[in-house]
């Protein structure tokens, strides 16, 4: 076999097919939040059904999809971006900064965080006082921030059960673990749902600023020394766990939860279980918006992208009955949804800072 | 040593050295040493034995089940009103798939429960039958049988991976149950479970003397707190039915003498304890089920014989699917084909010319000493890295698109280079130098003893270094990730180096990662495939060893 003829078959395929490619007009690129990757993956199967191109939907997580999205205009960009939270306004200057003007932001809907146990484990009923007692890294001792000092979950209220806290969670560059801490940690510091956090805030009324900073240097870390423990991006992983061991506690996304009831129990939060009509209602405490962005300067440019948006919006997706409902999506009432489906099809830009 | 025992008074000659008994005792020791240093051998062969069998027994365990899926046949006539014959794609489907499921529930009809019925059957069954006639266009007007999926829970629980009935109390509220347990104080009567609690009827509760008014619950919850005098939290009194107190109240109406004493009653117990303390077990139905009545439908279609088990070809033949009951891995197949494909073709050709070039032609100085030993570094460079530099290098600086095979090929062949290069350089060492000396005899110039001689030879040995190589990178996942071949794609129609692609390594992350249970035996299932390819792939690299290679 002739080595030569190899090498100048292989330069030649390569070159040819790269250049071929190149020129060719390109299908959407959808990248962001892996909470919200099971929703546009299921538009993205639907519309190719029904013909469409398929479009290529990625997983980055929304702080990597947000930085990707935020490159540019063009055809090396990506048209559409997923998140588990608003963009923020660091991320909104990266895009302004590159020509990224004319963002439509989508509400899809929510998601629910779920805790949940092991059905053969403890049922356990907490408030989110107690969840912040037991897995920040910082908590009010006798009007002081100490290091968490509890270990076991009745340590923290004598009606808990009598089990040591173990909580496998997210690791931090995940969405889920920044949406627990907002909700949660945040959520009783900011209010001052703790007679700490309450004289805190009183005593620091007049700056808002301080407190804030304040509140996101001392409120925001999990505890490292060992109760909570970081258990990577993949939930499944964490559900497998769970039901090995029964006094452990997991945080995920409520579709995990879902799936796996026969297996896990939820815990409600002061008293209320997660399920779609809870959270739907806001009557479930965790819960966050999920969001889409689209760039409208590829509106036009990109084919069948009009068409997609349509058919994300569309009631047959969005719906009380839709297929992302099907899919765990939190769906939104009949006037939001109205309100979305209206945006994302004229394309209002968000107001630019 | 050898002084010494010269110089030890007679009796011990050469002979009888061997046999004293500190002889004896290191010539046991040394065998014993020989012996252990086997078993040291035999012990880690085991273990490693054993721990690949329990690798493969719990992916085979847990991926067997994706191997078959449950289906249902359909009757669907496909009317042609409603399809075009010119456009059959864009009918619709959904409608025509559940209503001929429905037909074997003519009994249900109102919407609600329609809606409820129609999960059962997959979501994607539109696309089977829409695939079904695109592929069989002469059939519009017929009345065709078509096999569909049942949506992944009853698909699930037909091959009973998920069950009908979970424990409907958690341990805890066992334990409580437990304690009345112990104290003897449960009985069963009339098909009915009690506890037999003694309750004081405090006068203080009957506001008045009105015994109609008296708060029953409060006496109860008084009386039942005794048997957990040292429980933190109230979960006991989930123990107790609701209407407990009326037990006590239609007593003390009969009887207003009662008021200040304390009586026997029988207290009721709520729903799962008294099953738990009539049956020794709680049921409820599993919550994944929105109600019995699923499991009724369930239920009358297996018993009609309507469901049948048939081996998922989906899996081989099918492009990913948000649902587990039609995901496959064809796509994965493809991409992860044209990777490989993209990664030969630049590292084979590139590996070999480094290798010869170091071989027989680079003059021993210390740029080539240092060459080398950047080479063999780069073997043991974690894939990660060639992954980062693929993002920066390939992506980045020379623009080319993001999760295609062939940047996908490129960064693995970065990865593959260090291997052939290292085989094919010790393959051309292994051919002797006779035949390049008799190349030069007969007045070959030096390429063409290289290619014409020394070069075939080695190929065989280059080939499975090769093979080794990809199929190294066949499982390579991280690289990959990077780069973003891990694209949801579901169709396989337009495929190609410069589309966006999924490999088989990417697909089972992807996969493993899904909240579907139906996923959980895929991913499996996608493992043992993936595995089955490497072991193929090793398996041809050994016969190229041991039949083609030439023993000199």
């Amino acid at each position: 076999m002739s080595i030569k003829f190899i090498a100048y078959a292989a330069a030649a395929v390569v070159g040819t097919i790269a250049f071929a490619g190149m020129a060719s007009a390109r299908e959407i690129k959808i990248v962001g939040s892996s909470t919200v990757f099971p929703y546009t993956q299921a538009v993205a199967e639907e519309f190719a059904q029904k013909g469409g191109t398929a479009p290529t939907v990625e997983s980055t997580g929304t702080g990597g999809g947000m930085k990707i999205f935020c490159q540019g205009i063009g055809e090396a960009h990506p048209d559409i971006t997923g998140a588990s939270r608003a963009m923020k306004p660091s991320e909104r200057e990266l895009c302004e900064k590159n020509g990224v003007k004319g963002i439509t932001e989508i509400l899809l809907g929510f998601d629910g965080l779920s805790l949940a146990n092991a059905r053969k484990g403890n049922k356990i009923d907490v408030t989110k006082e107690q969840l912040y007692r037991a897995l920040a890294a910082k908590v009010p001792v006798d009007g002081k921030l100490v290091a968490n000092p509890f270990k076991k979950w009745s340590d923290i209220d004598k009606a808990l059960p009598d089990i040591a806290i173990v909580v496998y969670g997210p690791p931090p560059t995940s969405g889920t673990r920044d949406a627990f801490v907002e909700l949660v940690f945040h959520h009783v510091c900011k209010k001052g749902k703790l007679p700490f956090w309450k004289a805190k805030a009183e005593e620091m009324k007049g700056e808002k600023k301080a407190f804030k900073k304040m509140y996101k240097a001392d409120c925001t870390a999990m505890r490292t020394d060992g109760p909570f423990i970081e258990a990577g991006e993949n939930d499944n992983l964490i559900v497998q766990r769970l039901a090995a061991d029964p006094n452990a506690v997991g945080i995920f996304g409520y579709s995990f939860l879902f799936e796996n009831q026969d297996q896990l129990r939820p815990l409600s939060i002061a008293g209320v279980e997660p399920s779609m009509e809870a959270i739907a209602s806001g009557k479930y405490a965790i819960s966050r918006p999920l969001y889409i962005y689209i760039k409208n300067a590829h509106r036009k440019v990109i084919k069948g992208m009009n068409d997609f948006i349509k058919e994300y919006v569309s009631d047959e997706a969005m719906g009380a009955d839709g297929y992302l409902s099907e899919r765990g999506l939190v769906v939104l009432d009949d006037a939001k949804l109205m309100a979305t489906q209206k945006s994302a099809l004229n394309g209002d830009a968000m107001p630019t800072n | 040593m050898s002084d010494a025992i010269a110089q030890a008074p007679g009796a011990r000659t050469r002979e009888n050295y061997w046999r004293t008994n500190a002889a004896k005792r290191r010539v046991r020791r040394r065998y014993a040493a020989d012996r252990r240093l086997q078993y040291y051998g035999l012990g880690s062969i085991g273990l490693a034995i054993v721990l690949l069998g329990i690798l493969f027994s719990s992916l085979i365990f847990s991926g067997y089940v994706a191997f078959f899926t449950t289906k249902i046949g359909l009757t669907i006539y496909l009317d042609p009103n409603v399809i075009d014959k010119a456009n059959p794609g864009a009918a619709n489907y959904r409608k025509m798939a559940r209503n001929a499921f429905f037909t074997y529930f003519p009994e249900v009809t109102s919407p609600m429960e329609r809606r409820q019925l129609g999960k059962s059957l997959s979501s994607g069954a539109p696309y089977v039958v829409r695939n079904y006639v695109i592929a069989h266009p002469e059939e519009i007007g017929d009345l065709v049988d078509i096999k569909v999926p049942l949506s992944d829970p009853f698909d699930q629980l037909s091959k009973g991976v998920i069950p009908r009935e979970i424990d409907a109390l958690s341990g805890d509220r066992v334990a409580l149950f437990n304690v009345l347990k112990r104290r003897g104080v449960l009985h069963v009567e009339n098909d009915k479970a009690y506890v037999k609690a003694d309750v004081y009827i405090n006068p203080g509760d009957v506001p008045e003397g009105d015994v109609e008014a008296a708060d029953y619950q409060r006496m109860v919850d008084e009386a039942f707190r005794t048997f957990y005098m040292r429980a933190h939290s109230r979960a006991y009194e989930e123990i107790l039915s609701q209407d407990v107190a009326s037990a006590v109240k239609a007593r003390v109406l009969a009887d207003p003498a009662l008021v200040g004493k304390t009586i026997q009653v029988n207290l009721p117990l709520s729903k799962h304890y008294d099953n738990l303390a009539r049956t020794g077990e709680a049921k409820v139905l599993n919550p994944r089920f929105s109600s019995e009545k699923d499991l009724q439908w369930f239920d009358s279609l297996k018993k009609r014989g309507l469901l049948t088990t048939h081996f998922t070809w989906e899996l081989f033949f099918n492009a990913d699917s948000r649902f587990p009951e039609l995901a496959g891995l064809s796509g994965a197949l493809t991409g992860s084909f044209l990777a490989l494909l993209v990664c030969f073709l630049l590292s084979f050709p590139i590996g070999i010319a480094t290798a010869v070039y170091l071989e027989e032609f680079a003059p021993k100085t210390r740029w080539t000493d240092f060459i080398e030993v950047n080479i063999n570094n780069l073997a043991a460079v974690p894939s990660v890295v060639f992954g980062l530099l693929g993002l920066a290098v390939f992506l980045n600086v020379f623009g080319l698109p993001r999760s295609v095979p062939l940047v996908g090929g490129m960064v693995l062949a970065l990865m593959t280079l260090p291997t052939i290069i290292v085989a094919t350089r010790a393959a051309l060492k292994a051919v002797p130098p006779s035949i390049r000396e008799g190349g030069y005899g007969v007045g070959a110039s030096k390429h063409q003893v290289m290619l014409h001689h020394v070069l075939p030879l080695a190929l065989p040995g280059i080939l499975t270094g090769t093979i080794i190589g990809l199929a190294q990178a066949l499982g390579e996942t991280a690289p990959l990730l990077l780069i973003g071949m891990n694209a949801f794609i579901p169709s396989i129609e337009n495929m190609g180096l410069l589309q966006p692609a999924m490999a088989l390594p990417t697909q089972i992350f992807s996969w493993a990662d899904s909240p579907e249970r139906g996923f959980v035996s895929r991913t499996s299932a996608a493992i043992l495939i993936l595995l089955s390819f490497l072991i193929i792939m090793n398996a041809i690299a050994v016969y190229l060893r041991q039949r083609v290679e030439r023993k000199w």
